[in-house]
Formats: C-alpha cells, structure tokens, sequence
C-alpha cells in the first residue's frame, strides 16, 4: 500500500486559510503526501488539480458560509469526471444544521473549529487506502 | 530607571528573603522553563523589580503623553480629552440589511462606522460573476454599484459620522463611491472623515484578498494617500494592519514588526514616486492591532508600537511634525480567540481583550461578539460586544488616568523587549530589501505559518490552555441564535445589478473605463478617474477588470 495522498482545497473566495494550512503541514508532518491548493480556487480548478494530482482524498476548506454550494460541486464535477471514487471531505465553519445537507450531496466527513489534527489524520487513514479506494479496514 | 545605591542596598535584603521563600516552594518549578511563557512564546519571570528597568530612562524612553516618544499616548489629556471611537465592524446581505443595522448600533451608542464587505466585493467581483456564486452578502454587504452604496449610507450624515470601509483591492472604487455619495448629498470632499484599509501588503501576508501583484498594488496605495493628501484631509487612506496578520498566526513581535515594516514601505513609496513631504501625509496614515488574549503581551505591544513608530518617522524619515510621529491605531479583539466550543465564553475572552486594548491606548475598537465562531453577529449578540465597551468606559474606570500600567516594572521589561525583537525583523527585512522583496521570497507568510504551527501544536499538547478545547472539556450541545443569511439575497442583489446595467449609458461607462485605463497606463493617480467611473456607474468589478488587465494578476502562493 503506497502513501496516501491528500490534496487540501480552499474553493471559493474566502481566505481564511490558517486551519488549510495548519492542517496541510500536520498531515505532511504524520508521513502523508500533501498538495495544497493556496485559496480562490473554483471547484473546477480544484477538481482538474485533483486528478492531475491522482490525489485519494480532497479536504475542502470554507469560512464563509459558500459551502453550501462549493462542497456539493467539487463532488458532482469529481463524478463526471469519472473519479468519483476520491474521499472528499470538508472543514471550517459549518453549522451542524448542514451536515445532513452535506453528507447527502457525498462529502464523507465534516470537521468543525477545536477538532485535533490527530483525528482528522486518524479518520483518513481508518476510511481511505491509496488509490482512492475507500474501505473500513485498515489492514 | 536609576536606582540608587542606598535603595538597592535596603532592597537587597527583601529580594534574598523573597528568593529563598521561592527556593522553599519549589521554585524550580515556578521558573521552569517553556511551562511560564506568553501566548508568543516570550519567556515570564515569576516577579520583576526595578532591576529589570535600571537601564530605562525616563525622560528618554517613558516621557509623557503628547509628547515623543510617545510611549504613554499621543494626546496630552488621554481618554479624558477624546474616547476611543466605538466602531463595530459590519456588514451582510444587501446595502439596505447593512443600514439598517448600522443605524440600530448608532441609536445604541456606537460612535463611528465600520463597513464589512462580502467576499465578492472585496476580491473586486460582481454578484455576477461565475467565481461569485454562493459567496453573496455571506460575510458582509454586496456592493456593485454606487446605487448600492447610495443605499447603504442613505439618512447616515458623512459630514458628522466617521466610517471606516475593510476594503483592500479595490480600496480606490470603494472609496470613490463614499466620495461620489458625498457629494450627491451636498457634502463635500473636505467635510467627509474616515478610513479605507487598503493595506495591499499584509494581504500578500496574510488575509489573502488579492488582485494585481505588490508593484502596482502599492503604486494604488500611493495614488490614495496623494489624493487623500490633496482633497480629502480628514481621511486616513491607509490602515496599516497587523490585525489579519496575528489572525493567520503570527506571534505579537511578528504582528508588530511585520505592520510597521508595510508602513515603512507605503512612506517609502509617497515619498519617492509622489515626491511628497513626509510631514504631508504622514499624519493620515493610521494603523490597526489585533488584541489577542494575553492580556499584558498586548498592552506591552500597543505602547511598543507607539514608541517605535515616532521613532522611525523621527529617525528614519526626519519627519518634523509631532503629528508625522503619531501612532493612531484601531483596535480589534482577537477572532482566533475565540472558540466554536461554549460560545458563552467569548463574552469573557471578549471582554480582557477589549480592556488590553484600552490599557494600550487605542483610538478606536471594534469588540467580536460572542458567536463570530459560528456566523455573522447576531443582533443580540452584537448588542453584548457593544455594551462591553460601554462598561469599560463608563464603569471599570479604567479610562480616567492616562497609560495607568507604566512604570510597571514587567509591563515596561515586556514592552521593551517586544520592541527589540520587532526591530530585528525590521532590520532582518532591511536587509533583504524591503517587505515587497521579502513577501516574493515568501518570508513573512513562512515565518507566520511556523509560528501558527506551533501554537496549534502546542494547544494540542496542552501546553496552552483553551477552556472548552483542551480543558474544561464539555459535551454540551451547542446552543445559540446565529444570523441566517437569506439565499434570497443572491438573487434580490443580481436583479440590483441587472437594473443599473439596464438603466445606465453604456457609452457613458465605456468612457470612463477607457479614460481609467489611459491614466493606469500612463501612471496618472487614477482616484480622479475611478470617481468618473462609479458615477457612470461602472461596477466594482469593471473598475478592477482594467485594473487586472493594465497590472496584471496575482495568485495566492499557498505557502504553508
């Protein structure tokens, strides 16, 4: 099993992008590979750098209440591109009311402000094995 | 602070029956290192005494109020004379949501206005635009035209009340609308008192709102102070801010350092490219901190950032005008502070920073509410964070005497010592040849990325407390109103826009461009232009397209 590698997004207008990068330098620090987008992309852009990339999971990041509406396209461009079988997950500031919202439209997990580095990095590798492949095991 | 020999002698005898009680205690313990530091990282001593500040001079380094190095505040008479100007940041939905909360804060007792922008209009993009969708109204007011701004400032007197507008980028065509405002309402140029953030630098640093590269980022700059300079006196037209930079992570030095080393760059350039006199326009530049949660850290570095400022206008720039040397700053207390985990608490944390920042002398402060983790200020919300100022003012007593922590034989060490590790950077940015130079190298966003790094680190291992994050954990359900922005507002603002590009003369906006454009080209100030052009009403984003296309563009360079 090769090293999983996780591309941290910032989609939308927002540059509210400590959390991106604090998180970005942990996962690099905990032996995952690591692309980072920087901030003001559009979901295209993030999706075309996904599979360029050949990225196992997206982690989206937002802290403008755009969410709604950027999180759910990253995840329907990814599937007409036929790499629907990327983890995307996604952070910031998230009212709790939206999680259904997002879990409906595909994004596999959600962390909010004061969640610890360590269990992002835990849930990665608990749910995803390289090549996109999503699984409950880990063996 | 000299001590004499006779003092010393008779203080000798406390100080040893104080160490050995300490010893007794355990006092490796209490000075163990790492374990006694601020929120920065600067290392506290258990107690300090006059030994700490016998190299201090008073006259020199203390001084008084009104007076260089105006350590202790730049009005002779304090709070006394003038109070800070009570200025909450705002701004969602559409021009009319934002006016009317404008107009509520100032029937409750707020003193001055503070604009907040949604992401479009500070990138310089209209409601539609593709890489607009979602965004609108969400962390601020829509703007595309000056009909929206017209809206915005409607029954508000700009010859009475000051605002201040968080707009970077386009800072020009923002600022053209509250002139071209004004005058349509028969108030003019001279009349009008506010301030535009338009500090390009610290966004390349930092807040991450960007457009066209630093050369051309500052040579706009340069054109607002010129005209600030020769038409709108009462305006400050730069803010000169550490605020986003300490939001991003960055420790108090770095803050400090990195805010005074972009205003040492923006004189630097008026003076060469406007060729104007530093006592000219020095006295409208203004600045803005952060007031994070180590109460003393943040007092010590407000002072600092008097001292050193009227130390580079005087030294550097032989600045002769006491005005030149004053550093005016507004104040923020610190979002990152805050915790998503019992919201409630941030009225507290809310509260020590507001009372650091007044310590500290601010001219102005804007207080978080208690639910900004979460969304916009509610309305109940914002009411808190006001009255929290209004406490502070009216009840703790904490304004009557002027600087009342000087003299503090840890709060003047801590002061000094911020001051000398914020020159080292200056002088470390000297050297690589100004902050442009350094922003390309990628230096200060590095150096805030580390600093963010480790204190989250840090958190992580509890070596820095956060209540409700690492300790005094809860699994209690968060539970709070939090202002829901209407998905109808996308619409309401596109059906705006629509109607102003049907209404206006296209010929009329095609002009105004082309005249903007020339003047970009040929290196004219182009606020004169701008003014034209929002009054054809040209939109935000047609303004900044020929700023993109004369410029050029920038991209974040996702350093982390």
């Amino acid at each position: 099993m090769g090293t999983l590698r996780i591309m941290i997004a910032k989609p939308g207008l927002d540059g509210h992008d400590r959390g991106a990068r604090v998180l970005a330098r942990f996962l690099r620090d905990s032996g995952f590979e690591v692309i980072y987008t920087g901030c003001h992309q559009t979901p295209e852009q993030i999706v075309r750098a996904a599979l360029q990339e050949d990225v196992d999971v997206v982690g989206l990041s937002c802290l403008s209440g755009a969410h709604r509406y950027l999180f759910p396209r990253v995840v329907k461009l990814l599937g007409e591109k036929g790499a629907g079988d990327i983890v995307v997950i996604g952070g910031g500031i998230i009212p709790e009311e939206d999680f259904v919202f997002l879990s409906d439209a595909g994004i596999r997990a959600v962390f909010t402000p004061g969640t610890p580095l360590e269990d992002i990095a835990a849930w990665i590798r608990t749910h995803v094995t390289r090549n996109g492949k999503e699984s409950a095991s880990v063996e | 602070m000299d001590i004499d020999k006779d003092t010393r002698n008779r203080v000798a005898r406390f100080k040893k029956q104080w160490e050995d009680e300490v010893r007794q205690a355990g006092g490796g313990e209490a000075e163990k290192e790492g374990r006694w530091t601020t929120v920065s990282d600067m290392p506290v001593k258990l107690l300090y005494d006059l030994e700490d500040i016998k190299d201090m001079d008073y006259a020199r380094d203390v001084g008084y109020p009104g007076q260089y190095p105006f350590l202790r505040g730049n009005q002779a008479t304090g709070y006394r004379g003038r109070l800070w100007t009570i200025r909450m940041f705002s701004g969602f939905g559409t021009a009319g949501d934002t006016n009317r909360r404008w107009k509520k804060l100032l029937a409750e007792g707020e003193t001055g206005l503070s604009a907040a922008f949604d992401y479009p209009t500070l990138m310089g993009y209209d409601t539609d635009s593709p890489i607009a969708r979602g965004e609108c109204g969400k962390c601020g007011v829509a703007i595309d035209t000056l009909d929206d701004y017209l809206e915005l400032v409607a029954g508000i007197p700009l010859d009475r009340i000051t605002t201040s507008m968080t707009i970077n980028p386009p800072a020009t065509v923002l600022w053209a609308m509250y002139c071209a405002a004004a005058e349509l309402t028969g108030v003019s140029l001279e009349e009008i008192g506010g301030t535009i953030q338009n500090d390009m630098l610290k966004e390349f640093i930092a807040q991450k709102t960007l457009m066209c590269p630093p050369e051309p980022s500052v040579k706009l700059i340069s054109d607002t102070i010129e005209f600030g300079t020769r038409y709108v006196p009462r305006w400050n037209t730069v803010s000169i801010s550490g605020y986003h930079i300490r939001e991003a992570g960055a420790t108090a030095v770095q803050e400090l350092a990195f805010t005074l080393r972009d205003g040492i760059e923006y004189v630097d350039d008026v003076i060469t490219r406007k060729g104007l006199d530093v006592d000219a326009f020095a006295p409208r530049l203004s600045f803005f901190f952060n007031s994070h949660i180590d109460f003393f850290e943040e007092v010590a570095k407000m002072r600092a950032a008097r001292r050193m400022w009227a130390s580079i206008m005087k030294n550097r720039f032989s600045a002769k005008d006491p005005r030149s040397m004053w550093m005016r700053f507004h104040t923020q207390t610190a979002g990152c502070s805050l915790t998503a985990q019992q919201p409630y608490n941030n009225v507290v944390r809310t509260a020590c920073e507001a009372l650091a920042a007044v310590l500290g002398g601010t001219q102005s402060l804007h207080t978080n509410s208690l639910d900004e983790v979460w969304c916009l200020p509610s309305d109940h919300a914002v009411e808190i964070a006001l009255r929290t100022q209004q406490i502070i003012a009216d009840e703790t007593g904490v304004a009557r005497t002027i600087d009342p922590l000087a003299g503090s034989c840890y709060v003047e060490t801590l002061t000094n010592d911020i001051e000398e590790k914020a020159w080292e950077y200056i002088r470390l940015i000297d050297d690589m040849g100004g902050m442009r130079v350094a922003i390309e190298a990628g230096y200060p966003q590095r150096e805030i990325a580390e600093a963010a790094y480790r204190f989250q680190r840090q958190v992580e291992k509890c070596d820095k407390i956060m209540v409700g994050v690492n300790k005094y954990v809860t699994s209690e359900k968060i539970d709070i109103p939090v202002l829901d922005i209407d998905e109808q507002v996308e619409e309401v603002q596109l059906g705006r826009l629509k109607a102003v590009k049907n209404r206006r003369s296209d010929r009329d906006v095609g002009r105004a461009l082309n005249d903007l454009k020339k003047a970009c080209l040929a290196g004219d100030n182009v606020m004169p232009l701008c003014i034209d052009a929002v009054k054809s009403r040209a939109t935000v984003q047609e303004i900044c397209d020929v700023y993109r296309e004369v410029y050029g563009e920038y991209r974040d360079q996702g350093i982390y």
